[in-house]
């Protein structure tokens, strides 16, 4: 740039020598760092936090873990004692959301049902998440022969109607809340291997990877400190689309006769009894537990839109 | 393309004997018989009864018995329903599901393309923003929730549409709606993601330049390319739909395949089960295969590459 200048110099001789002045050089300066360094978890999280849609998700979801706990402690009525002198009360301030056709509070049936999703969520992604890893970083590091092997067989389960699967495993097993929880963990790690195995196999040839091995690292230690935490970005985004399904799955087991069973509590079946009064006008035992799957699901798809972007390194600026 | 269509072919085979044979010894490993519960019945009743579904002979024969049976596309007989074989239930029930699913397929496909390019064109634009918020409370709404907000407002608070079964047009409204918003939404978001990364592309500068009609750049040369990531999609999207329709059947008493398969479960009638899982399955798999042939079609970079491998 600075070359060009000169040579144009003449050609307009309006401007006058004088005004080129080479910028003193400024030798502290230069290698100073403008941005202050951060590490990648720190970026992520200040991109996330700027995200607002994404840290409504998070605020709602860390209120329903407090309701879930706690909810249930505060509540003057229980879950389960049917009081039939109080069928089918609406609202109140005594019966917040109302009460059942059994008496029964559908406030504190809410809270239990939050209790009875969350558990269910986040039981599948963790089940999700230590099959997947270590099936997809087995097969992905491995490569070859192994990596193929290991593959048709996810590709077979993946061919798998996964709602079907659950069904059937519900029929078998019969239904409850660890059957759940098993059924929806027999197909759904497939997924997570699918996207670990890709990621260690684009990971595993860069030169970081090489160096470690240069210096004889053992093979655990690369999976563990090397490759692992490469992968954890889209492996959090999925944990993160895995729970909302897993919760919807457990509603829609639920509601269709196949998941929580009566007394207990949970959003899919207290849906599926609010339905079958809608004729009779009792718009609230429908409506809370409803809005909460939505809500829910909501909260966890827009932190997972959220997370999504924050943690994708190339929009990081 | 041939030798891959076998080969297609003979996994789908497989992946479908794998299906038959785990349902198989699934179902056959409930402890106790399909007639003992509730009502007690005489020994030698309960004996015909075995021995008329072959329930006396050994496992691996009755296996045998029902793969011979399947081959020749018998599905054998209901047992609680008597009178009635699985392939009767099918023959009455798939019709109505394949009308619903294909519609709401259908409605989802055109409405969620229509979306994301709208979206896409105006990117962070009102139109944007609007169509992202369907989009992400489409996703949001289980579809059972989805048909009874519908029923309350539609059909009950507001009687524009009937509230249950399935004769007319009208009636297929609702239903359609209910199942349709979830695919939809992401059929959206899909089409959105890949038509914006498509209309930074070169080649599309190049239509601009050359002066096309931004109709022609958008559903010729943009939207050719933007739909390839949805198409693959498609069969996982097909198969939510599929078990979509069991509790949208249920919802809306629609007589369809879901409702024999839902009433099966809960009367634990082990043929109807094991044969509507095998048919769901059968379809499922081969709507994945047509989604990949597809995909050869509609991506000539594929078909090259499968040549030149070998």
């Amino acid at each position: 740039m600075e070359l060009r200048k000169h040579e144009n110099r003449n050609i307009s001789p309006d401007v006058p020598d004088a005004w080129f002045v080479p910028k003193a050089r400024n030798q502290t300066d230069a290698e100073a760092v403008i941005r202050p360094s951060l590490s990648y978890w720190k970026d992520s999280w200040l991109r996330l936090l700027k995200n607002k849609l994404a840290m409504a998700g998070l605020v709602f979801l860390a209120l329903l873990t407090l309701l879930a706990i706690f909810g249930p402690m505060i509540s003057p009525h229980s879950v389960e004692k049917q009081t039939l002198t109080l069928q089918n009360l609406p609202p109140s301030s005594k019966y917040w959301f109302g009460t059942d056709d059994l008496g029964r509070d559908v406030f504190t049936r809410t809270c239990y049902g939050a209790r009875i999703s969350l558990f269910v969520g986040l039981m599948a992604a963790l089940i999700d998440f230590i099959v997947g890893v270590v099936y997809g970083g087995f097969s992905g590091y491995k490569g070859g022969r192994t990596d193929n092997l290991m593959m048709r067989f996810v590709e077979i389960l993946y061919g798998l109607p996964y709602l079907l699967v659950v069904i059937l495993v519900m029929v078998v097993i019969g239904p409850g809340l660890t059957t759940i929880i098993l059924a929806l963990s027999i197909t759904g790690w497939v997924g997570m291997a699918r996207i670990v195995r890709g990621q260690v196999l684009q990971i595993k040839n860069y030169e970081f990877v090489l160096a470690s091995k240069t210096f004889g690292t053992n093979t655990a230690r690369i999976i563990r400190k090397n490759l692992l935490p490469n992968t954890m970005g889209p492996i959090i985004v999925q944990m993160t689309l895995t729970i909302p399904s897993a919760i919807f799955a457990e509603a829609f087991l639920s509601f269709i006769g196949l998941g929580i069973q009566a007394p207990h509590a949970s959003w899919g079946v207290m849906a599926n009894d609010g339905l079958s009064t809608i004729l009779s006008g009792y718009w609230w035992r429908l409506f809370f537990p409803t809005l909460f799957i939505s809500l829910t699901m909501f909260a966890f798809n827009v932190l997972g839109d959220g997370l999504q972007d924050a943690l994708d390194p190339k929009l990081r600026r | 393309m041939n030798s891959y269509f076998i080969k297609r072919f003979a996994a789908m085979i497989i992946t479908l004997w794998l299906i038959i044979t785990a349902t198989f010894f699934l179902m056959h490993s409930v402890p106790g018989s399909p007639f003992n519960e509730e009502r007690t019945t005489n020994e030698a009743v309960q004996k015909n009864l075995e021995a008329y579904y072959h329930l006396d002979q050994p496992l691996i024969v009755q296996y045998g018995n029902y793969l011979a049976a399947l081959v020749k596309l018998d599905l054998g007989p209901s047992i609680k329903k008597s009178s009635q074989s699985v392939n009767d239930m099918l023959g009455r029930g798939f019709p109505v599901s394949f009308e619903l699913g294909f519609y709401t397929l259908l409605v989802a496909i055109l409405s969620g393309i229509l979306l994301g390019v709208l979206a896409a064109l105006r990117h962070n634009g009102i139109l944007d923003y609007v169509a992202m918020s369907i989009a992400v409370i489409g996703i949001s709404i289980p579809n059972f929730v989805m048909a009874t907000f519908l029923i309350e407002e539609l059909a009950v608070r507001f009687p524009i549409f009937p509230v249950a079964t399935w004769s007319s047009p009208k009636h297929m409204v609702l239903p359609i709606l209910a199942l349709a918003t979830g695919p939809m939404a992401i059929i959206a978001r899909l089409t959105r993601t890949s038509m914006l990364e498509v209309l930074t592309q070169d080649y599309i500068k190049t239509a601009k330049a050359k002066g096309l009609s931004p109709v022609k750049i958008v559903f010729k040369h943009a939207l050719r390319n933007a739909l390839l990531p949805v198409v693959t999609v498609l069969g996982s999207l097909a198969a939510s739909i599929l078990t979509g329709t069991f509790v949208i059947e249920k919802i809306f008493a629609i007589p369809g395949m879901g409702k024999y398969f839902v009433d099966s479960i809960n009367t634990r009638d082990y043929p109807v089960i094991m044969g509507t899982t095998v048919f769901y399955s059968a379809i499922l798999i081969l709507m994945l295969l047509i989604v990949d042939l597809a995909y050869g079609v509609l991506d000539p970079r594929i078909k090259l590459h499968k040549k030149e491998a070998k």
